[in-house]
């Protein structure tokens, strides 16, 4: 933020920006130079911080009707969708709003993974998100548990009992946890504190991360880095405001049909059982957005390394710029790369989908296969690639490949056109 | 774009899959036309009413409904009985009150305020009384099971004869859409069964209809309001997407690149 020298005009202004310089926060924000090739997967940013805010009004307001105790969570989770005034519409929009925040969260991981955003200098950003995207995890299952269906009960049971298997303490541990020897009233209570504490911590954390990212500037679609302010660059206001507002209506159509329309049928069924520690649902099931990690929990036949296996699979993420050996950012200069990159996305998504089905026979080999590869392609085939892959050649400037002057030139604008629809 | 369509093709397959596996597992449900079902869905008021009906003499005496009071029957958007039809249907039950000035519980005829009474006094009543199995609470039980209104509808004329080989104990009975095909529950509906006063003749499938009606209701009391809002909601996006749009291009013209 040290480039800009802003003066306000007016007298009041100067006099208040000298004490605290918001007014300069103000036109650092607006002016801020964005690469003019961004295409609409960069617009998910701007998307997240919309779902984090809905999360938090929706969730404010919730919170004013919800009780948190075991014996009358469930009911007034019924009292909100009946008596409060569009409760309904609020706790579907929460509801809903957790899967539609997952979903804008996992394409903005993959076009980083795709583009190569967390490459130096954007560690930083990366590896905050990494942490957020944790956090949210955590947010999302404590917030499942606090309707205190069977599911909700269940799932904290299974998700809890994960820390047993930590050697010596685990069974303390779990019994810490849950304030008692089951999940019961005092994990409940503690379960909407820390759900309520958490989205806090994630605007916090996000704050940082757009803090981060203001230093470097956006990575880009080519991947190269430009000069700020240049050619290359529009100022984020009104051209990326207008872009991301106009991606965020989008979304916010998908969103809403959702909420309308089918608002249970990214739920369990069994979450409207109100919850009964004597009967076991037939199928414990997380909610889609973790059924791949869940996945590779199940795959691993010991318990303990199952769970270092699954926390595995999310921290390696944070050591991805590094196991990355590759010096061009964008897979669209790496032919192989992209290639399997591919080939992961389609890993990962076999893995939601064997998740969400019992860990036996033909699903459990699935898993299995499907979870070794995942670790294979960050650590062999990312490190390996860096060093074998013949890549393409990467033009100097954004503006070049439509000025003209590189041989590959007709390749790279056909290239550039479609990124830019 | 091309990426956006092979993501979006994925993401359509992934939820596909999940949604195929969750109904693969039991047999198929039979089919009705749901008039709520839909973005311009609505309840059938009369099928309501008949459901109330249906739910208040064959249902009510074993499974409860305590998130319903008897004032959401009047409201807009349910069964829509008046006021007064309401009040006389509350009053025709004797709820449990007090302690008065003496500290005494004593018994008076429901108001439109008070929830549906329940059939039993407790959980382990209803237990006692119903051979060790207890009658789900009916008020969102179209939500808890994964069929939703097709599985209640054909669970209610899914009663046959155990096929050979198979046994059932006493009190067991034989549901072909049942989970496990074993039922605590004997067939309740039989044809004129109830006798609807507005002259619809009273078949299972008629009754099975208008029943599982009533409890897609009181699962969802404000679903129409939902819809209609749902419309107006996306109409209003959609519109304003358009116009965004046309000013993003606008701007964007700007300068030389495309958006």
């Amino acid at each position: 933020m040290s480039e800009h020298e802003y003066t306000p005009k007016s007298k009041v202004g100067k006099w208040f920006n000298d004490r605290l310089p918001l007014l300069t926060l103000a036109n650092h924000l607006t002016d801020y130079p964005t690469p003019k090739n961004l295409n609409y997967w960069w617009t998910f940013g701007g998307i997240l911080t919309f779902c984090l805010i809905t999360q938090i009004v929706t969730g404010l307001v919730l919170a004013m009707h919800y009780i948190a105790h075991a014996d009358m969570a469930f009911q007034s989770v019924e009292h909100i969708m009946r008596d409060v005034n569009y409760g309904w519409l609020i706790r579907y929009i929460h509801a809903n709003g957790a899967s539609m925040f997952f979903l804008a969260v996992y394409i903005h991981i993959f076009r980083s993974l795709f583009y190569g955003s967390y490459k130096s200098p954007r560690e930083v950003i990366w590896i905050i998100g990494i942490i957020i995207y944790l956090l949210m995890m955590a947010a999302a299952f404590l917030g499942y548990v606090l309707p205190w269906g069977q599911m909700s009960f269940w799932g904290a049971t299974v998700i809890t009992n994960l820390f047993s298997a930590i050697p010596l303490v685990g069974e303390g541990i779990v019994t810490w946890l849950w304030g008692g020897y089951s999940v019961d009233n005092p994990t409940l209570t503690r379960f909407f504190t820390l759900h309520y504490l958490i989205p806090f911590l994630i605007l916090g954390l996000v704050v940082l991360h757009i803090w981060a990212l203001h230093v470097p500037g956006n990575n880009n679609p080519i991947g190269i880095d430009i000069k700020k302010p240049s050619k290359d660059t529009v100022p984020f206001h009104p051209y990326i405001v207008i872009k991301d507002g106009f991606a965020l209506l989008m979304f916010m159509i998908v969103f809403a049909f959702f909420v309308f329309y089918t608002p249970n049928i990214l739920g369990h069924a069994d979450n409207y059982i109100e919850a009964n520690p004597l009967v076991t649902p037939a199928h414990i099931v997380p909610e889609w957005y973790l059924l791949p990690f869940y996945a590779i929990l199940r795959s691993v036949p010991d318990k303990l390394l199952g769970v270092i296996a699954m926390l595995s699979a999310i921290l390696i993420l944070a050591a991805l710029p590094w196991l990355d050996t590759s010096k061009i950012r964008s897979a669209v200069f790496r032919p192989l790369y992209k290639q399997f990159y591919w080939i992961l996305v389609a890993d990962v998504l076999i893995l939601g989908y064997v998740g969400a089905m019992p860990a036996e026979g033909l699903y459990l080999l699935i898993a299995r296969i499907a979870t070794a590869y995942y670790f294979l392609h960050f650590l062999v085939v990312l490190p390996v690639l860096g060093f074998k892959e013949r890549t393409t050649p990467v033009p100097l400037s954004i503006t070049e490949p439509i000025l003209g002057g590189s041989p590959n030139l007709a390749a790279l604008k056909k290239k550039d056109s479609f990124k830019n629809q | 774009m091309k990426n956006f369509f092979r993501i979006s093709f994925l993401i359509a397959l992934f939820f596909g899959f999940q949604f195929n596996s969750n109904a693969a597992e039991k047999a198929e449900y039979l089919k009705t036309d749901w008039s709520f079902k839909g973005p311009f869905g609505k309840f059938d008021r009369a099928a309501l009413q008949r459901g109330y009906q249906v739910y208040q003499e064959v249902c009510s005496s074993c499974h409860s409904m305590k998130y319903l009071s008897y004032r959401n029957l009047v409201e807009e958007g349910g069964p829509e009985f008046s006021v007064e039809q309401a009040k006389a249907i509350a009053a025709s039950f004797e709820v449990k009150d007090g302690p008065n000035a003496d500290g005494e519980m004593f018994m008076r005829p429901g108001r439109l305020s008070d929830k549906f009474v329940m059939p039993y006094e407790n959980e382990k009543a209803a237990q006692a009384a119903n051979g060790g199995a207890y009658p789900p609470d009916m008020t969102v039980l179209v939500k808890a099971r994964g069929g939703g209104v097709d599985y209640i509808y054909s669970l209610l004329q899914g009663y046959e004869d155990p096929p050979a080989g198979v046994t059932l104990d006493d009190g067991v009975y034989y549901n072909k859409y049942m989970y496990g095909n074993k039922i605590k529950m004997s067939n309740q509906l039989s044809d004129g069964l109830v006798e609807y006063s507005d002259g619809t003749n009273a078949s299972v499938e008629q009754m099975a209809k208008d029943v599982t009606t009533f409890l897609m209701w009181t699962a969802e009391p404000h679903l129409e309001t939902r819809h209609k809002m749902g419309f107006k909601a996306i109409v209003y996006l959609i519109i304003l997407t358009v116009l965004v749009y046309f000013s993003m291009k606008r701007i964007w013209s700007r300068i030389e690149t495309k958006v």
